[in-house]
């Protein structure tokens, strides 16, 4: 990302009392609904998924440039809730990816 | 994004998006998570929570100097007694600009953020560039981002961590003192309460 891009969308966009798009794509926003019910229900806390989006957060940054994907927030989020899932036995990483390589393997035009 | 409103076909299990609908679907089936309540959150952070209730904060301290050294104090006292959603889980406070002292906010680590007086942050302050600069360059970065600041004004730069989270009063604009209150927290922006702009002139 360039320097120039830290200064793209929000801050040229006009500006809304309400703020903007929050989620660029429906799944950022599942991930995060996801996220944020399994606070409420008291699975953990925000402080506990915090220590894990850090590390999910660092792991990307400590990452040679020419290794590592291009940078997106909400897919260290999403690696930060299947860590804190896998840690708390809530959901095993087999488990989700048994069912992920099954959801990639649908036929085009499934149903949502 | 280059998904999401066509048409495009996930087909690689490891992509963020097949695997969040995958984690949300055997979660659900365990009976752990909520469709509906994971729908009213989003719907909650979506459309409830922004910067227009920390824009109301600001204004009332412009307008009340009693309201403004109760803000300074005690933040989260003011924000329960201003019956704000959200504000259980996190500690606010509040750094005011004056002249010759400007306050900007970053996260190092993540993104925390005051979501009960601003909503989800927006994506350039979650980026590595912003929450690297805007600590070793904050005069530069802000340079760059539309505000350019004397070179004897001190800049101080607050660091948000799960404990505690900082929002920053701006300065009220000159030549506003006969508007009221929705009239001036119409001035206040997101950014401004950040620390990456100043509060709009009407």
């Amino acid at each position: 990302m360039t320097e120039v891009e830290i200064l793209d969308g929000s801050l040229t966009a006009p500006p809304r009392l309400n703020g903007e798009l929050v989620f660029e794509a429906p799944w950022q926003s599942r991930a995060f609904g996801v996220t944020a019910d399994l606070v409420e229900s008291g699975c953990f806390s925000w402080g506990d998924f915090r220590t894990r989006l850090i590390a999910a957060i660092g792991a990307w940054e400590s990452t040679d440039d020419i290794d590592r994907p291009t940078w997106d927030y909400y897919t260290c989020w999403t690696k930060a809730l299947e860590q804190i899932l896998n840690d708390l036995t809530l959901l095993d990483e087999a488990e989700l990816d048994r069912r992920a390589i099954a959801y990639a393997e649908r036929p085009h035009g499934h149903d949502h | 994004m280059s998904s999401g409103t066509d048409h495009h076909h996930e087909t690689d299990p490891r992509s963020p998006e097949v695997r969040t609908e995958a984690l949300e679907d055997l979660l659900v089936e365990k009976g752990i998570v909520d469709r509906a309540r994971v729908e009213a959150l989003i719907e909650r952070f979506e459309n409830d929570l922004g910067p227009m209730v920390g824009a109301r904060l600001v204004a009332k301290a412009w307008l009340s100097p009693e309201f403004r050294r109760r803000l300074l104090d005690d933040a989260d006292e003011v924000v329960a007694a201003e019956d704000i959603q959200g504000a259980e889980i996190e500690h606010i406070e509040i750094k005011a600009n004056e002249p010759g002292v400007h306050n900007v906010v970053v996260c190092t680590l993540c993104s925390c953020y005051p979501w009960a007086l601003l909503g989800l942050p927006p994506n350039w302050y979650k980026s590595p560039e912003y929450r690297a600069r805007v600590v070793r360059e904050p005069r530069k970065v802000l340079d760059e981002m539309g505000l350019s600041l004397d070179a004897d004004t001190e800049v101080r730069v607050w660091d948000s961590s799960s404990e505690t989270r900082f929002l920053v009063l701006p300065e009220q604009p000159e030549g506003t003192d006969h508007l009221d209150l929705e009239e001036l927290a119409h001035l206040v922006s997101r950014d401004s309460m950040i620390g990456v702009a100043r509060a709009q002139k009407p």
